[in-house]
């Protein structure tokens, strides 16, 4: 069985069912044509050479034309690797680069700037256009290339579960993303677990907020597809318009929601929710980062009848432990609720610096083991296994999650904070090292530290404390505009301090805790 | 009068005090780009566009709040001016 598989069962037994309906377009695709033109999409890569275990490239605006790329990789026996075409064009090309795709399925607006990029890396992958990211212009594309060279009909590739499906980057503090390397088996584990956990209905329509290059999509489409239910994509433009997304929710019906709790954050201080019928929502699940209590209780006070769940993990684990909030939030609660109990598939502990268990209600590095921790990161063994503890004679390989928890008395973790410089932004990974990578390429920077600062309405505000030598002394603007040529928007700090030079402490390192008050 | 100077000076205004929190304005023209760079991002567009709404009487859709219609001084100041001309800053005629 594979990932793609989930698809199988709503093929055969409701062809003519809307699997996919475009939130920018409201175009609908229904299972048999989206079985259809994943078929097509992997005669496509087989014809062009793609063999079992290579790595495809994914460069595409949010639609079902990616879904049936997607999908079109798996069964060629491949595994598919999402750039975030919002980022700059750079560092698509390098993730692409780095874990040497054998081919990317581009749309045209994103090509030359990719060929420019990949071309000073030194190589170009085989490039499968689309004019746009629609499933109409997919399958235009894939005409135009059989018209050159039929694709032969094949057969779906037998895979095992312990094959690569998919690799993620996330943030990296070296400077460069690193690629989270996950396995069939890995997402089945939690598709299955979130089967039975939340019962999804052949009715549900799931929304798809998260673009296709973040974990929490693996639970908007499989999950759905599986179920037989139907996926709303959501265009990244879309995404951030509150009353647009208030209005999507209305105008689709959906039922199940899932996104980073800085969207519902969003449309909760700026959807006119109260003009909005948001009645069809049933469940309402959040993920990635903290939730501040009073923005929450904000959020159910316009829509109070649905299930609200907070689930937990990282992109090496997927969701590891999960907590429904209460039906009433009460007033006076500021505290954040729990990150719950581990997920009945998996196995956790929590581990003092040393890897040594520490008692219930001591501090201590979460670790998780079971089916959904990953396979490693890509092209980086020593990397990989520092991230693991080293083995405890239990046969079981477990994911040292880098934060900090306390099991407490009811049995479920509280989080506690990081044990490095990683912050959540939106939901993204954050890793303040690549920032000042970054920083430090800027001409006259001579020192960049980067400090992030708790904020009750953002969450967090990431700022960035610069040395420059010489005499001229770069304006905010000019700062704003380099970084968000260089890294992704989320990424961007949102305010820039220029010094002569950096604190100090006494052994001459960066002083944070100084640049934390300033 | 509403007119475009009044306009771009109140929209310069809010962005450098309320959102920039009193940076050096250096070299924030009516051209630079603000949506595009992350000057602005998500969550201060959005109290942007409140601002506007507040300040101006009007009404932004949905569809409007993105860099084609607000990533510049200049353009906001544009949206603006198409959307209350005819009337004044109160909304009078």
């Amino acid at each position: 069985m594979g990932l793609h598989n989930v698809l199988d069962e709503a093929v055969r037994g409701r062809p003519t069912h809307t699997a996919i309906i475009e939130g920018g377009t409201a175009q609908r695709v229904d299972y048999r044509r989206l079985g259809r033109l994943s078929d097509r999409v992997r005669d496509r890569l087989i014809a062009i050479g793609v063999e079992p275990g290579d790595r495809i490239g994914l460069c595409l605006g949010k639609s079902a034309c990616g879904v049936a790329s997607m999908l079109g990789i798996l069964k060629a026996g491949a595994a598919y690797v999402p750039a975030d075409p919002m980022a700059p064009a750079a560092r698509g090309a390098y993730v692409h680069h780095d874990c040497t795709v054998k081919a990317t399925i581009i749309e045209r607006r994103f090509e030359a700037a990719y060929r420019e990029e990949s071309g000073k890396l030194g190589r170009l992958p085989d490039l499968i256009v689309v004019e746009a990211s629609s499933v109409d212009h997919l399958e235009a594309s894939l005409d135009e290339l059989d018209l050159q060279s039929p694709a032969r009909r094949g057969a779906t590739v037998d895979t095992a579960e312990q094959d690569l499906a998919y690799i993620l980057y996330t943030s990296g503090s070296t400077g460069t993303p690193k690629g989270v390397m996950l396995s069939h088996r890995n997402a089945l584990d939690f598709v299955d677990w979130c089967s039975s956990t939340f019962e999804p209905q052949p009715s549900d329509i799931f929304s798809s907020h998260a673009p296709f290059h973040f974990d929490l999509s693996i639970f908007d489409l499989y999950v759905a597809l599986k179920h037989g239910g139907t996926i709303v994509l959501i265009p990244a433009e879309l995404g951030k318009e509150p009353q647009g997304l208030a209005g999507l929710i209305a105008q689709h019906r959906i039922s199940i929601w899932y996104s980073a709790p800085s969207t519902l954050n969003m449309m909760a201080q700026f959807g006119r929710l109260q003009e909005h019928d948001l009645s069809s929502l049933r469940m309402v699940l959040f993920a990635g980062e903290v939730f501040p209590t009073i923005r929450l209780r904000s959020f159910k006070q316009f829509v109070p009848a649905p299930r609200y769940f907070n689930l937990y993990g990282p992109t090496e684990t997927n969701v590891c432990t999960w907590y429904e909030i209460p039906a009433v939030i009460p007033e006076e609660r500021v505290e954040p609720y729990p990150i719950g109990k581990t997920c009945s598939n998996l196995e956790s502990v929590v581990v003092d610096t040393k890897g040594e268990p520490v008692a219930a209600g001591e501090e201590g590095e979460l670790c998780i083991a079971g089916g959904n921790v990953m396979l490693g990161y890509w092209g980086m063994p020593e990397r990989s296994s520092a991230s693991f503890l080293p083995s405890r004679g239990d046969g079981r390989r477990w994911y040292k999650t880098g934060d900090i928890v306390v099991l407490m008395e009811d049995g479920n973790y509280r989080y506690v904070g990081r044990r490095d410089r990683m912050v959540k932004r939106r939901g993204n990974r954050v890793e303040l090292a690549e920032i000042e990578v970054c920083l430090n390429r800027y001409p006259g920077v001579s020192e960049a530290a980067v400090v992030a600062l708790p904020d009750e309405l953002e969450g967090v505000r990431i700022k960035a404390h610069l040395a420059v030598g010489g005499v001229r002394r770069p304006s905010l603007v000019e700062l704003k505009t380099f970084c968000s040529q260089h890294l992704p928007l989320y990424m961007v700090p949102d305010t820039f301090t220029v010094h002569d030079q950096l604190p100090k402490t006494s052994t001459d390192k960066t002083d944070y805790q100084a640049l934390k008050t300033r | 009068m509403g007119g475009a100077p009044r306009i771009e000076q109140s929209v310069r205004a809010f962005i450098l005090n309320d959102i920039l929190e009193g940076q050096d304005p250096g070299e924030l023209t009516d051209t630079t780009p603000l949506l595009s760079t992350a000057i602005l991002d998500s969550m201060a567009t959005l109290k942007l566009v409140l601002f506007l709404e507040k300040e101006f009487s009007i009404s932004i859709d949905a569809a409007e709040v993105d860099a084609a219609h607000l990533d510049t001084i200049e353009l906001i100041t544009q949206l603006v001016r198409g959307k209350t001309a005819g009337t004044g800053p109160d909304g009078s005629a």
